[in-house]
């Protein structure tokens, strides 16, 4: 070992992760020392300009390619275009976490999640005017760890992003303000979950160090292209994979999801969603193209079976939901395959054409919208009970609400992949990227899995449009300012993605590069 | 196929035909209950605005050498390797399908203004069938394979909006639901043989494609043929995929008479004739065409003859006659202008037939069971005598439209010269005496013999309003075939598509084809007669049936194999998944559980959700995977 050497900080480059750390930090300030009254609005504030300004200042740095902190961190175009993405889909979930005209209780967060529930606390606490705040430096902390995920050159720092983006994660899905014990139960599984995932991950960090002496992506990168076929390093990358895909929730480490996004607030399972899906993939691409590149043939094999299996069980199992959260986590289950179609294609990146990369990085920007815009939707429609999430309760929305169902039927289609919208140009440009790098009878299955998946979707909409209403059934709210924005954002983002994608397209190819 | 010029002139405006019928959709659909009052207007005016556009263009690509423009409209993706470009192919094969959309689809526009007078709904009903107009223009306007699919998903929303229009009857939603999945069959069968095109070729214009047919392996060029046929016969209800079709019929009587007799159903036609220049290299998927041709036009002819509800047995005999169409169309480039003639000449008596239809439920109180009809034809003489001609042109009374493009289907057949040209031609004649059969039992039933009203019914004639597109469409009926056939011939109009029209060397004479179908046609009139006209009709169906009778009636059990073949094995699946999910997994862990020691009391309980179970599920998730992974670098 030479001398310690203060590791080179280019803190330019740095300035998004900066940004949103040091909001999450004010906030955290601003809960222990801000008087109660106004904490709120001072709350989302900061969260916005965190986030809000991590994603100017990613779009500043437009174009870099460089690998700084001592070689821990790789600014590059693919790691700033999925910053951006999470930056903003951060500041956006961050909109639905501060609507206050939806619930009478004015939040969709319970004040002191610890109070038992039931107890004559709990009654108390359910009456009282106070709301939550700690969820905003929670969430913009997971932000940051998230953006910090998709810029890791290091196994190491990939794992202190993945706790640093999951353990704020376990807390806020605990906090639901209605259905106490299910959301408690789902905070509980998806943490002990996780930490089991943790630990896959940690101990193939573990191998692969110990297979090549190092941590870092381009360390074993150079060490697999020479070294070849070492049982330590295969079985590090397995389990290293294992525990991305768990984030990922990708079939079969998908368990925990239905469970966890029914339980969860709303707006935190649309943060998980859209955020989480993008930050796990944003590693796993890293992760594969950048460290296991020269050993394609390794792993790609393993991420065909796995992009099938988690399509067949997402498209299948989503037929019998009856719970809109529980179909949606399982249409999240078979996007996640849909992916790993586009990461397959990573192999016909060697001669130039990249195009796994860039339209893998499109479809993660186009899901993260829809699915975010879906989710916002359902804390709309609410019985007595809260959220009305349960499929008979949307018959003949669209008699109530001609326009919330208009929206949720723009959603249903992009997810379901209908052309004109941004859900059917995504799924275009993997499956094309895919077919192009030899891999058709992936495609076969990605698409025979897109029509049977396509039948849950318009199920939900000829419910909402042909069916009679149910008696007494839900109402939909008018959401106040913050939905209507997070709302307008989505919906507007999913038909101009599905119509002229051109430009996005091109941003997404020309972002599709990485250094290390 | 000829490469297009750009478009100049008149032609340059050809999106507007596609524009017009889709801005009055979205007036329609977005207005609200402001537009109730003129709506109706506003959505016939678009679509006879179209119509008048679409002459125009005609004349003026007529006097072009080559026949056709193409118009480029926008680049939708061009980023690297990828390059999709939206443009419109404006020539023969095109133009003719836009005049009959536009021109039968005005037709039915203003009927639909007296028809859908008294439902609160008109001014949807009016959105959505702009909404079809829109898409079925780009269907065949589109110049490549994704212009087309975009099309062809939009004209299926629009199908399946309107035969749920009613979708408070339980009927009509389920109607929606199948003509949905059926189709979505065929659907994938077109995206993947668009894909294939990808894949291959990296290009999905028809200039492209077609230019580069040859460079295809022979292989590849079957799966293309077979994949576009599956998406031909979702849509156009081709076995086996046709059991959708009569079930559609439960959408108000205008949609049957556009969507799904006139335009719609006939776009897999439109594919295939479209794709001639990949069926021209591939004779097995030619062979195909053919086989699914002949077999659906005899269930059509078949499940035709038994159905007592009026619109089915329209609904059957359109899936007959589209039949007929396959059938030209496959045989190459000597059926490709038979075929599309019969279409056109089939999509003014059928929409006539549809309208007449409507008009005899019109004034019997939405009644569709012919048992309860009779003796309509004094009550309703328009109806009767319009009705008359578009039966006489089906059933191909000589010189009336159905006598000439039949016999020319037949005759083409007949002229392979080998012993499937005989077969083919055989089975062809036969589905005509068939037609003959079910049509005549149709009219007796409808307008002979005497009144089998339920006492509250009072027959009245229908307004002006729909009266006059019935009148239009019967001079169709009468005039299109001859015109088509002789003063102007289609097979001339489409030589810039599919070359010259070879002529035709004829195994039989046609005059003595002509005097055998129409020997067979009279032959099945006369068997309708002594069947049904010269009895008294039972007010419901006799129970006690030939086997064969009971089988026609069951569209020869089309739905019970699709339920074992698909649904069930479908449904078992889905069952057998969620109880792996559910028990399968839980089971093994309770087992395990017990095996150890532990407390066996959740054994049998159905229950998910427990961490354990889950942690378990990765667990062997990660065993497989590191297993895999080691596998894969051992072998």
């Amino acid at each position: 070992m030479g001398d310690i050497t203060a590791p080179d900080l280019s803190l330019a480059a740095l300035a998004p992760l900066l940004f949103v750390f040091g909001a999450a930090c004010v906030g955290v300030l601003v809960e222990a020392f801000g008087p109660r009254g106004n904490r709120q609005p001072v709350q989302l504030a900061v969260a916005l300009v965190g986030t809000l300004g991590g994603l100017v200042s990613v779009l500043l740095l437009a174009g870099r390619g460089e690998v700084t902190a001592g070689g821990a961190l790789a600014v590059d175009g693919a790691a700033l275009f999925l910053q951006a993405v999470i930056a903003g889909l951060g500041a956006l979930s961050i909109l639905l976490f501060a609507e206050r005209a939806l619930d009478p209780a004015r939040s969709a967060f319970v004040t002191s999640a610890a109070v038992p529930v039931g107890s004559p606390r709990d009654r108390e606490q359910a009456m009282s005017p106070r709301v939550q705040t700690e969820v905003y430096p929670l969430a913009t902390f997971a932000i940051g760890g998230m953006m910090l995920f998709a810029a890791s050159n290091d196994l190491l720092i990939m794992f202190v992003a993945l706790e640093v983006l999951s353990l704020p994660l376990y807390l806020i899905s605990g906090m639901a303000r209605r259905r106490r014990l299910l959301s408690q139960e789902a905070a509980v599984k998806y943490f002990l979950l996780g930490a089991f995932a943790s630990g896959f991950f940690l101990y193939g960090l573990a191998l692969v160090y110990g297979a090549t002496g190092s941590i870092r992506l381009s360390d074993v990168r150079a060490y697999a292209a020479v070294g070849g076929a070492d049982v330590l390093l295969v079985l590090g990358l397995a389990l290293l994979v294992v525990g991305l895909m768990f984030k990922a929730s990708v079939a079969p480490f998908h368990t925990w999801t239905p469970d966890v996004y029914q339980g969860a607030p709303t707006p935190v399972t649309a943060f998980m969603a859209a955020c989480t899906k993008v930050a796990a993939f944003a590693a796993v691409l890293r992760l594969l193209y950048v460290a296991f590149g020269t050993s394609e043939w390794t792993w790609r094999p393993l991420v065909y079976g796995i992009a099938i299996v988690s399509m067949v069980v997402g498209a299948v199992l989503g037929l019998t939901q009856t719970d809109l959260k529980r179909m949606l986590a399982y249409s999240s289950i078979a996007h996640a395959g849909f992916l790993l179609v586009g990461v397959i294609a990573l192999g016909a990146g060697s001669d130039g054409g990249g195009s796994g990369l860039s339209s893998t990085m499109f479809y993660l920007l186009a899901y993260g919208l829809t699915t975010l815009g879906a989710f916002a939707v359902l804390t709309l429609v609410r019985d007595g009970d809260g959220e009305a999430t349960h499929l008979s309760q949307w018959a003949g929305l669209a008699q109530r609400s001609p326009l919330t169902a208009a929206i949720m039927g723009i959603f249903l289609l992009a997810l379901a992949g209908i052309p004109l919208t941004s859900g059917f140009t995504g799924k275009f440009a993997v499956f094309r990227a895919a077919i192009e790098d030899g891999a058709w009878p992936l495609v076969l299955v990605a698409v025979l899995a897109s029509a049977v998946a396509a039948f849950f979707y318009v199920r939900v909409i000829v419910l909402m449009y042909f069916s009679a209403p149910a008696e007494e059934g839900p109402t939909v709210g008018v959401p106040g300012l913050p939905t209507t924005i997070a709302l307008a954002v989505t919906v507007t983002a999913t038909l101009v993605l599905g119509v002229a994608p051109g430009p996005v397209l091109d941003l997404a190819q020309r972002a599709a590069i990485f250094v290390g | 196929m000829a490469e297009a010029a750009p478009a100049e002139g008149l032609a340059a405006a050809a999106w507007l035909l596609i524009a017009l019928p889709m801005a009055g959709a979205a007036v329609l659909l977005l207005a609200g209950r402001r537009a109730d009052r003129w709506g109706h207007l506003l959505g016939c005016a678009t679509v006879l605005a179209a119509f008048l556009l679409g002459v125009l263009i005609t004349v003026d690509v007529a006097g072009l050498p080559e026949r056709s423009a193409a118009v480029e409209l926008f680049t939708f993706i061009a980023t690297g390797s990828l390059d999709v470009r939206a443009g419109l192919l404006v020539d023969p094969l095109s133009l003719a399908f836009v005049l009959l959309i536009t021109g039968v689809g005005s037709l039915i526009h203003v009927y639909s203004v007296g028809y859908m007078a008294h439902d609160p709904g008109r001014r949807r009903f009016f959105g959505y069938l702009n909404l079809f107009v829109a898409a079925m223009l780009l269907l065949v306007l589109g110049d490549s394979f994704v212009a087309l699919y975009v099309g062809w998903e939009g004209v299926g929303l629009a199908s399946y909006l309107l035969i749920a229009f009613w979708y408070r009857r339980p009927a009509a939603a389920t109607a929606a639901k199948k003509a949905f999945i059926m189709n979505r069959v065929g659907d994938v069968g077109l995206a993947l043989a668009i894909f294939v095109m990808f894949a291959q070729l990296g290009t999905t214009s028809f200039e492209g494609v077609f230019g580069s047919v040859e460079a295809l392996a022979g292989g590849t060029l079957t799966a293309l043929g077979l994949l576009l046929l599956l998406g031909a016969c979702g849509k156009s209800g081709q076995f086996p995929l046709q059991s959708w079709l009569p079930d559609a019929m439960e959408g108000p009587t205008p949609v049957s008479a556009l969507i799904h007799a006139a335009t719609m159903v006939t776009a897999g036609v439109y594919l295939i004739a479209r794709a001639a220049p990949i069926y021209d290299q591939t004779p097995t998927a030619r062979a195909a065409v053919l086989a699914v041709g002949a077999l659906t036009l005899m269930i059509g002819a078949i499940a035709g003859c038994a159905y007592d509800d009026i619109k089915k047995v329209l609904a059957w005999s359109t899936v007959s006659q589209i039949g007929y169409m396959f059938l030209a169309v496959g045989l190459g480039p000597v059926g490709y202008a038979a075929g599309l003639a019969h279409l056109l000449t089939h999509g003014f008596f059928k929409a006539g037939l549809f309208l007449g239809a409507g008009s005899v439920m019109h004034a019997m109180g939405d009644q569709v069971d012919m048992r309860r009809f009779g003796g309509l034809a004094r009550k309703v003489p328009i109806t009767f005598v319009t009705f008359g001609l578009g039966y006489l042109a089906l059933i191909g009374f000589p010189f009336l439209s159905g006598y000439f493009t039949k016999d020319a289907i037949i005759e083409a057949a007949l002229d392979r010269g080998d012993t499937w040209g005989l077969v083919l031609g055989g089975v062809a004649i036969l589905g005509a005496g068939l037609t003959a059969f079910y049509m005549t039992r149709l009219m007796l039933l409808t307008f002979a013999g005497k009144a089998r009203w339920t006492d509250d019914q009072h027959p009245h004639e229908s307004p002006p309003v729909m009266t006059v597109p019935m009148i239009l469409l019967a001079v169709g009926s009468v005039g299109a075939g001859f015109v088509l056939v002789s003063v102007a011939p289609l097979a001339d109009w489409l030589e810039p598509v599919f070359g010259e029209p070879a002529e035709p060397e004829h195994v039989i004479a046609p005059a003595l084809v002509a005097a055998v179908v129409t020997a067979v046609a009279a032959a099945g009139v006369v068997a309708a007669w002594l069947f049904v006209g010269r009895r008294e009709v039972p007010l419901t169906a006799p129970a006690r049936v030939s086997p064969v009778t009971r089988a026609a009636r069951n569209a020869l059990y089309a739905d019970t194999v699709n339920e074992s073949l698909f649904m069930r094995p479908g449904q078992w699946l889905t069952r057998a998944l969620v109880w792996v999910d559910n028990r399968g997994v839980d089971g093994a862990v309770n087992g395990l559980a017990a095996a150890f020691g532990g407390s066996s009391s959740r054994l049998g309980r159905a229950q998910t959700g427990f961490v354990r179970t889950y942690a378990l599920g990765m667990l062997g998730g990660a065993v497989v995977v590191a297993g895999a992974l080691l596998a894969v670098t051992a072998g």
